[in-house]
């Protein structure tokens, strides 16, 4: 077992290279919907039960399911009101059951990255073998059904191998969500390709604070601008990355959609704030900041050898 | 299974404790301590630097640990941030407000990130031992010589690499074994942080001899409330503030106060939370009779009076 995931150096924000945004942009804002499928009764992973309760548990599932049938459209209308395109993390698997909704999201330019197949189907355990045959089928999967290169990655339900890393980087994946290290992207270091993760926070996901937090919809609304303001007080000095990771299951209720919205008019209602998606983020920092930040953590690490 | 006759004999059973680490005292009856400059509180903000290793198998449960299948980035990453974001703000705020602080660290952290022992020492701030790391709590079943190990190598290296004297113990997760006052006290601890029974420094006997307990919050502490108990920002801010007016209150009849905070960079370092402890500390700060200092420096001032 590894001590510690061996997948960046340490590289503390008080001493580290400036990023910029396009247009002097101090914040750059991305909304991550995980549009998810969820199994009624999947196969059982070692590494965890899909379900608590024995086979059918109709309430977890079905909550997740209005996520598809009622909070989805709700969710996108609010984000289209204010010009914020998703990038979605999508469990392929979707395409197939669901496709009426990947069109929708198509014609509004949202991006899409992979959150594997099906959210009831775990990384943890795959051989080498099986866990490059899920990404060559979601990479697959999502170049069929939208026309697009997957860019980013999301772990099916957060649940890895340690080949993870290096298998996306071989597989030509840009950047990964599935560090929740820092506010700025951070190169991953990986043997072959070049791999980022780019901000991706749990703290701001609807998940943690609302369901594991227990957190009232108001409140999910107050932490929201908070960490904004923050952000882009920061940003000032050096440019900063906000994402806020829905479900729609969650977001997409009748009681909080509302509370939602005014927190998407708040923040796209700030000049200096670069509505933008995962794909945008990775490669400008690629074009503009990569080279320069490998070179000063390669410098740091010389140092200290 | 029926209980032995012993069960209800009580040999312990008479004035004070029921055991030798400390006297009994209530806080109320004490003399009166002056803290310098006739301040009433003594501000004790103790920030920790911890690291919960990726593998880590503690042999009690340690909250924040580690807690989905390995490998786990989603607990081990949410808790570096602290180190690498968190902590920059919560200096910020300190340095702005003119507050020092007490850096409770792991001593595995800060051979991994030097760096932040370097900021500790810049700001002329001092360190706490907070053993080896979140992974290693001590714990009643520890043998003592393996105890005493571990905590002279905690030493060890956290004086080596600071280049301070480090007169203050935090356990990780506060967890003792019946030993460890004993064997931090033999490397030269004057000052135990974890026990939670006084708002006070007060004696605490060992087999080297007398030490004393800081009154480390543990009420107070971040984790506790935000994460543990899932108060909201304002809820802290308004127990933060609730406790100090109540010490500062306090400290015009009965004498002067220690009111400690308890900070971890991965939970009140977030951006959302950092304006909640800015505004708290800058209530605390607002009032006169407020003297921020570091556990040593308040240790110093009540041992010069007792």
């Amino acid at each position: 077992m590894l001590r510690e995931p061996e997948l960046y150096d340490y590289s503390p924000m008080a001493d580290r290279p400036k990023i910029t945004w396009p247009d002097g942009a101090r914040v750059a804002f991305w909304v991550a919907p995980n549009i998810e499928y969820y199994e009624l009764d999947p196969p059982l992973n070692p590494g965890r039960r899909a379900w608590p309760k024995p086979h059918p548990d109709v309430v977890p599932y079905s909550h997740r399911d209005y996520g598809n049938r009622a909070g989805f459209h709700r969710m996108m209308e609010a984000m289209a009101k204010y010009g914020v395109r998703g990038s979605v993390s999508l469990n392929v698997a979707l395409c197939q059951h669901h496709p009426e909704i990947i069109q929708v999201c198509n014609e509004l330019d949202w991006e899409f990255f992979s959150h594997g197949v099906y959210n009831t189907r775990y990384t943890y355990t795959m051989s080498e073998a099986q866990e490059r045959a899920m990404m060559e089928d979601v990479i697959a999967t999502i170049k069929d059904a939208t026309g697009q290169d997957v860019a980013g990655w999301l772990a099916p339900a957060l649940s890895y191998t340690t080949n993870t890393m290096e298998l996306l980087a071989e597989y030509g994946i840009k950047y990964t969500c599935d560090l929740f290290h820092d506010d700025q992207p951070q190169p991953v270091n990986t043997k072959s390709g070049r791999l980022i993760s780019v901000p991706y926070s749990l703290e701001m996901n609807d998940t943690v604070v609302l369901s594991m937090m227990g957190k009232s919809s108001r409140h999910y609304t107050d932490i929201l601008k908070a960490n904004f303001d923050q952000l882009y007080e920061e940003g000032a000095e050096n440019g900063q990355v906000m994402c806020i990771p829905l479900h729609p299951f969650l977001i997409g209720q009748p009681h909080r959609i509302g509370n939602f919205a005014e927190v998407l008019d708040y923040i796209t209602g700030h000049d200096k704030v670069w509505v933008t998606t995962g794909r945008e983020i990775a490669e400008h920092y690629y074009e503009h900041h990569y080279d320069n930040v490998v070179a000063s953590l390669a410098a740091k690490r010389g140092s200290r050898a | 299974m029926t209980l032995s006759d012993d069960y209800l004999k009580y040999p312990k059973r008479g004035h004070g404790m029921d055991h030798d680490r400390y006297i009994w005292s209530q806080l109320h009856e004490r003399p009166k301590v002056v803290w310098p400059n006739g301040a009433r509180v003594a501000l004790w903000v103790v920030t920790q630097l911890q690291w919960f290793p990726m593998d880590m198998k503690p042999a009690i449960p340690v909250p924040a640990a580690m807690a989905r299948p390995y490998p786990d980035y989603w607990n081990y990453t949410l808790r570096d941030y602290g180190n690498r974001i968190g902590v920059f703000r919560i200096f910020k705020v300190l340095d702005k407000l003119g507050i020092r602080s007490s850096v409770a660290i792991n001593a595995a952290l800060a051979e991994r990130y030097p760096y932040l022992v370097e900021q500790v020492n810049a700001r002329d701030w001092e360190l706490i031992a907070n053993g080896l790391d979140m992974g290693h709590p001590h714990h009643g079943g520890m043998d003592r010589d393996e105890e005493a190990a571990l905590i002279k190598g905690v030493l060890d290296r956290l004086r080596d690499l600071s280049g301070q004297k480090i007169r203050g113990w935090l356990s990780p997760i506060r967890s003792e074994s019946m030993n460890t006052p004993d064997l931090a006290a033999a490397e030269g601890i004057e000052y135990l942080c974890d026990w939670a029974n006084d708002d006070m420094p007060y004696a605490f006997e060992t087999t080297s001899g007398s030490i004393h307990n800081m009154p480390h919050t543990m009420e107070l502490d971040d984790q506790q409330i935000l994460i543990s108990l899932r108060h909201t920002e304002q809820e802290y801010v308004d127990q933060l503030k609730d406790q100090f007016d109540c010490l500062y209150e306090e400290a015009a009849s009965r004498g002067g106060r220690v009111m400690a905070i308890n900070l971890n960079p991965w939970v009140t370092g977030q951006a959302y939370r950092i304006k909640a402890l800015e505004d708290a500390l800058a209530y605390i700060s607002s009032h006169d009779g407020v003297w921020s200092a570091t556990g040593g420096e308040i240790l110093d001032a009540f041992t010069a009076q007792t």
